[in-house]
């Protein structure tokens, strides 16, 4: 294995739950396996967000035949409605939703920013109050480990004072100490570390120095993976991939690194060549729902009347059930009607787009040829070289991998 | 050319093949039986895998005429028919005047000619039975594939006063050609058709039950064990008791229009409950979530809810159709119409 730039051996005592099986020896793209509870997930890898124990409007089988190994469900939410207790007797949360493979919970963290408006922060937790009954609930680091404890998901993450990008000053660098102070307290609360994995999400910001500090120290703790935290928001592409670049030179090799909130094809694609080994993001699935189909040229809004007598599917590339049986025609058709299959059917495509686009990423590093397959995959998604995205350029550049 | 053929006649009800049918004429149709409903031409919330997951799925889907006309253009730029284009290329395919749940009110309808299509002669006349005797009369005399009894439709108690007429009608019609009916689709009230000589039936029934976020849990197992046959009428009673209890005290818009049919996972009591929807149903839903996930699904606003609840009601709708030909088969049919009726509020 190479070694590359100085990063950190970690403490010999956190289970290794993920085995390299190649390195792109330009960028720092890997390909990898992780081993979890629920079966073995290859990496990179793209986790869909299925935010209230559903994958919105498609069955678990019908994400499991998609390949997909691994997706997430949310602590403020679930913690909420249904509640642990109740997940608990379901048999978990996989138990609950029927789905056999991995779960990733998020601690609720990002609903302090994303609910802003209805949270409270301080060294005890976070205080929300609820937009179903009005009721305050706090949610500190032992609560939300205890949630995500009830809920049996193979992945748990840190509850972090998440600041959003935006904000500057001092306020980023409490939220920073105050996120390995809650990593601690998280690590100290959780009950299962034998069945489940506990990442810690580095914070900091866009300061430099802030992050590296963040590094610093909880690299030094003990756990099974590091999340790239309080990215994805507002900031610039430009300050953004900076601050992933900063992030995985630090982090050490032979773990985990999940960039949350990263699901665009071209953030995916750049952000493996920086190091990253988990995304997930709301975007896919979304979008789906606004009648929007993923394709590597960008995006079809298939509701246009340019559709309408298009008789091809939307990727004759893709092998996912909706390419198969219907055309662009139809879709568009049933997407101006009040049937919710139009938005199943997009579910399905645009799920089936960012698996697909991970695999081919996975093994292009595998067969020592990523750096070709960022070049191609720019070339059909921007066309023209004058269209790409600088920050993309310069990201890609900063690891050895030229566009031109 | 599509051919009825009668395996039996009993009291009235008919069992038997619609034989023939489709373009390539291999194809079969089990009457009595229903169509599978959809809107602009797909299940509703049912994509190509959900749908294949349900049992029991009728061999003969309906689209509207206003879909078909909606979306004629390109149809005709299309070229392969609408089976292909709606991506149900196996399916035989029904097209009615009306959308049974959002009908127009009666009047002059303007119908496409299709030439490779059966068409099906329409019988009118409102309440009046000379009317009603006059259309069926003349319609027979065309060379129609079959018959629709349009008119019949409304609220329950409307059937009632209709079924004689119904009776009359029918008794006018050939045996060897289908007969449809529009806008029937409760259980109690197919099981009436039935019996005064209908066929065929559309299944937007269960799609309501979905869209009220209820679950068909109505017993259509009839038993011919006499001590079984005991056991459950006593346990159908305690049900309808408590039903009604809840009905007292729930007054809430989307109860109004409930039956004694379903169940309403919306309630609180089912939060907790870890069963299936219906136990002994074998649909993808019962077989793999239980009555508290859907309850999680409807009180969070979850697209799942009317996927799951909508297979699992056209599956459960289907396998009463199923249950009422064996019926037929074995002469039962009194004990399964005694059923229903204990179970109809």
């Amino acid at each position: 294995m190479a070694t590359g730039l100085a990063s950190p051996a970690s403490l010999e005592s956190a289970p290794r739950i993920m085995r390299l099986v190649a390195e792109c020896t330009l960028s720092r793209a890997r390909a990898g396996e992780l081993r979890l509870s629920h079966g073995p997930v290859a990496t990179p890898v793209f986790m869909p967000v299925g935010t209230q124990a559903t994958m919105k409007g498609i069955t678990t089988e019908q994400l499991d035949a998609l390949g997909c190994r691994i997706c997430l469900g949310n602590t403020y939410h679930l913690g909420l409605r249904p509640g642990p207790e109740l997940i608990q007797k379901a048999h978990g949360l996989h138990g609950f939703m029927n789905w056999p493979h991995n779960l990733l919970t998020d601690s609720g963290g990002f609903q302090m920013v994303s609910l802003v408006a209805l949270s409270e922060v301080t060294e005890e937790g976070v205080r929300f109050r609820s937009p179903y009954d009005g009721e305050e609930t706090l949610l500190s680091p032992e609560r939300s480990v205890e949630i995500q404890n009830a809920l049996g998901s193979d992945i748990i993450m840190q509850l972090d004072d998440v600041v959003s990008s935006t904000v500057t000053g001092p306020r980023v660098e409490e939220a920073m100490h105050r996120s390995v102070r809650w990593l601690d307290r998280c690590i100290a609360a959780h009950r299962r570390p034998d069945t489940q994995n506990l990442f810690a999400i580095i914070q900091g910001g866009l300061d430099a120095s802030l992050r590296a500090t963040c590094l610093e120290e909880m690299t030094k703790r003990d756990v099974p993976g590091f999340a790239i935290g309080g990215l994805s928001g507002g900031e610039s592409k430009a300050q953004f991939w900076k601050m992933v670049a900063l992030s995985t030179s630090r982090l050490p090799k032979d773990k985990p690194r999940y960039l949350m909130g990263v699901g665009y094809a071209t953030d995916l694609v750049v952000c493996v060549a920086l190091g990253c080994d988990m995304f997930d993001c709301v975007y896919p699935t979304r979008t789906a729902r606004f009648g929007s189909a993923l394709v590597p040229t960008g995006q079809l809004q298939l509701k246009k009347k340019l559709y309408e007598k298009d008789f091809g599917p939307i990727d004759p590339e893709c092998s996912c059930p909706t390419c198969k049986t219907h055309t662009r025609a139809f879709l568009h058709a049933l997407l101006h009607s009040d049937n919710t299959a139009a938005l199943h059917h997009l579910t399905v495509h645009n799920v089936a787009y960012q698996l697909q686009l991970m695999s081919a990423i996975r093994a292009s590093i595998v067969e020592r040829r990523f750096p070709d397959f960022v070049r191609s995959f720019m070339s059909t998604m921007y066309g023209d070289q004058s269209l790409y995205p600088s920050w993309a350029t310069e990201a890609l550049a900063s690891v050895g991998i030229t566009l031109s | 050319r599509m051919k009825l053929n009668l395996t039996k006649v009993v009291n009235g009800c008919r069992l038997g093949k619609i034989q023939n049918l489709g373009k390539t004429g291999d194809h079969t149709m089990d009457i009595p039986g229903c169509l599978l409903y959809t809107k602009t031409g797909s299940a509703p919330h049912l994509t190509h895998d959900t749908l294949n997951k349900i049992h029991g799925v009728p061999a003969m889907a309906q689209l509207t005429l206003s879909s078909l006309a909606e979306h004629h253009e390109v149809l005709a730029e299309y070229k392969k028919g609408v089976g292909n284009f709606i991506g149900m290329p196996e399916m035989l395919i029904y097209c009615s005047l009306h959308d049974p749940v959002s009908p127009c009110p009666a009047g002059y309808v303007t119908n496409k000619v299709l030439q490779k299509s059966t068409i099906i002669g329409v019988i009118e006349g409102g309440d009046v039975m000379e009317e009603r005797l006059r259309s069926a009369r003349e319609t027979a005399k065309r060379p129609v594939g079959g018959f629709l009894l349009d008119g019949f439709q409304g609220n329950p108690a409307t059937l009632e006063t209709r079924l004689q007429l119904l009776s009359s009608v029918t008794a006018e019609l050939p045996e060897d050609k289908p007969r449809l009916i529009c806008g029937v689709s409760r259980p109690e009230e197919v099981l009436e058709c039935i019996e005064r000589g209908v066929d065929i039936f559309e299944s937007f029934f269960p799609y309501l039950v979905t869209e009220r976020g209820c679950a068909l849990t109505f017993n259509f197992d009839y038993q011919p064990n006499p001590e079984e046959t005991l056991l459950q009428q006593n346990g159908i009673q305690e049900e309808i008791q408590y039903e009604d209890q809840i009905k007292k005290i729930n007054t809430t818009d989307c109860n109004q229009k409930m039956t004694s049919f379903e169940i309403n996972l919306k309630e609180k009591k089912y939060r907790e409950d870890f069963s299936p929807l219906v136990g002994e149903c074998s649909c993808y839903c019962c077989k793999n979530y239980t009555r508290a996930y859907v309850h999680h699904l409807l009180v969070t606003n979850e697209l799942l809810a009317g996927v799951l609840l909508m297979m699992h009601n056209f599956e459960h709708y289907f396998g009463f159709f199923y249950s009422i030909r064996e019926a037929l088969k074995s002469d039962r049919l009194a004990q399964l119409k005694e059923l229903i009726r204990r179970q109809a509020s």
